[in-house]
């Protein structure tokens, strides 16, 4: 029997306010300990929340993007458990009534081959169920302080933090169709400019639900849900050894329990965690402390007209006007700042095609070098463009603009300047490389014997030492030009 | 809707509360007369009526005030951990949680 997953995944994403969700304490990552904190997000007795506006315009704008309907009117909800993370015993999120619901993104998803290969990206749609605000957990420390053996250290900086989260259909038929959802999801709200995506700091933070079922069966199998996915290629791991975990339980005859699972990066593998059976019994009721968020539906279609270009329909853009492949594309969009550098490039140089090249080959690799971002780049989408220029005007060969290049990463002068400076001007003047072409002929005369008697091939070999004697500043084409000339013995 | 003694110490387990057997018998009986209660407002015919999701607010809604995102200064380290049994390091110190 063949086996197919379902994979559904939740995202939590830390949204770039200032101040907290409900009070107005500082969100800034980093700071000492329970520096960060008030009677509101420390759950004193009396303290009131009060709804940070610019956190619920983030949320709309990611709801809004991920194509959710924003309902105009939302509703908080108690979320009750014990932590000693969450001083308050309860999680002010959403339930019932959620900001957004009922969305779906298109994503360029394709297939892995065995060698780690993406083939046939194509264009896919996924569903997003909901979209809810609520307010984040503080962390516990586990080791690194004194009797960690016995006690537990909690710090409540993040407490009250404001985060979306993002539930999706269980529509991903595979790890890398996961996983180039959640790449996409990311690049949204980094574009929105709601989310700085940073997963290290916990700012993007990813579980999945995953089921098998046999193929062709309507109903999905039991699902599982795994924590602990810190990183994009942590879940994509996961994911593909939990299919194949449920796919051995079944096929064995088994049965999947329905549990939640922990990744565990070094030993390559999920891992039970044992969890409490009332875990789940949230008791979810309204918010007594603040009334329903009502959105004027005005307002709304404010936000949505103001969305910028989002990733998805540049990545298309992209595709038609400037004639590039699906996985061009899509580097080339990775985030708006290299997109907006490319087409600045590509419409400066008037060469699209070379203007990609060189973001996602040279440059690429000399941020790479440096652990640079593309915004301080040393080379301005304009001096690249003015270099690209420069080759196809003929007045430098491809080969010494990468030697240019370097020099402009180095010193962040200007490609003309260079080029000058440092006599790389390609030699297109016909007379002086007659005078070399004479030269290096008048030196090789077995070679010209050679030539002449039908082996045409070693032409190749003439063209390399006039290359060699004008420093690779010849113009190629007119090298060629003039060596078949003078080599079938005509006269310029 | 009856409601057992088994509900009513899954939900004083939730709450992380402990009773003895008489408070819970006695509990047991509140529910009830409650759900009871419920079980009567069921009956009334609110065809047309808008959910009531805070019984503090008229039905066409307050509206929720907005705080406008700017950062304010927090407690000092020691007031916010000024009430805790222990602290330690600068943090709230808790019995070992994993």
């Amino acid at each position: 029997m063949t086996f197919e997953p379902a994979i559904g995944l939740e995202v939590h994403a830390q949204l770039l306010t200032g101040s907290k969700l409900f009070c107005g304490c500082s969100t800034r990552f980093g700071a000492p300990p329970n520096s960060q904190t008030c009677p509101v997000c420390l759950g004193l007795p009396g303290a009131l929340p009060a709804i940070n506006r610019q956190a619920v315009t983030m949320a709309v704008k990611a709801a809004l993007a991920l194509g959710c309907r924003v309902n105009p009117v939302s509703v908080f909800a108690r979320k009750n458990y014990f932590y000693p993370d969450m001083p308050r015993g309860y999680q002010i999120s959403q339930f019932d009534l959620p900001l957004g619901e009922h969305g779906s993104i298109a994503v360029f998803s394709g297939e892995r081959t065995d060698g780690g290969k993406i083939v046939n990206r194509r264009e896919k749609t996924f569903g997003i169920t909901r979209l809810h605000m609520e307010d984040d957990a503080g962390k516990s420390i586990h080791d690194g302080l004194p009797e960690t053996e016995t006690k537990s250290y909690v710090n409540l900086n993040r407490t009250g933090v404001p985060l979306v989260e993002i539930v999706s259909a269980p529509d991903f038929r595979s790890s890398q169709e996961a996983y180039d959802f959640v790449v996409h999801l990311r690049k949204t709200l980094l574009y929105l400019g709601v989310c700085d995506g940073n997963m290290e700091e916990g700012s993007l933070r990813c579980d999945a639900n995953v089921s098998v079922r046999p193929k062709g069966t309507a109903a999905l199998g039991t699902k599982v849900e795994i924590k602990n996915l810190n990183s994009f290629r942590f879940m994509q791991r996961a994911l593909d050894y939990e299919i194949e975990r449920q796919k051995r339980v079944l096929s064995g005859g088994g049965r999947v329990v329905q549990e939640t699972r922990l990744w565990d990066e070094s030993e390559g593998r999920t891992f039970s965690m044992r969890s409490k059976e009332e875990a789940h019994d949230y008791r979810y009721f309204p918010e007594p402390d603040l009334p329903p968020l009502r959105l004027d539906p005005e307002w709304i279609a404010g936000v949505a007209a103001e969305l910028p270009e989002l990733p998805g329909a540049r990545m298309k853009r992209f595709m038609s006007d400037y004639a590039l492949g699906a996985d061009d594309a899509l580097l080339l969009t990775s985030t708006a700042a290299t997109a907006a550098y490319f087409e600045e490039c590509a419409r400066e140089s008037a060469n699209p095609r070379a203007a990609a090249n060189w973001v996602m080959g040279d440059l690429a690799r000399a941020l790479k070098n440096s652990g640079g971002e593309i915004e301080e780049s040393p080379v301005t989408a304009r001096e690249l463009a003015a270099l690209i220029r420069t080759i196809d005007s003929g007045e430098i060969s491809g080969k010494i603009a990468k030697t240019v290049f370097e020099e402009m990463v180095r010193t962040g002068e200007p490609a003309v300047d260079l080029i000058g400076r440092m006599g790389l001007r390609q030699v297109s003047d016909e007379a002086s490389l007659v005078a070399v072409i004479d030269k290096v002929i008048a030196a090789n005369p077995k070679q010209l014997e050679e030539y002449r008697s039908g082996k045409t091939r070693v032409i190749a070999y003439f063209v390399g030492q006039v290359m060699k004697e004008t420093r690779g500043q010849a113009n190629p084409r007119m090298v060629n030009e003039l060596l078949e000339r003078k080599l079938a013995g005509g006269s310029t | 809707m009856p409601i057992t003694r088994d509900e009513v110490l899954k939900i004083a387990d939730l709450a992380r509360l402990r009773f003895s057997e008489e408070e819970l018998d006695g509990f047991t009986a509140q529910f009830q007369d409650i759900l009871d209660y419920i079980e009567r407002l069921r009956q009334v015919d609110v065809e047309g009526v808008e959910p009531t999701i805070h019984v503090s607010l008229p039905a066409d809604g307050a509206p929720l005030m907005f705080r406008e995102d700017e950062p304010r200064e927090s407690l000092p380290v020691e007031e916010a951990l000024g009430n805790a049994p222990d602290a330690a390091a600068g943090h709230f110190r808790v019995p070992k949680v994993l």
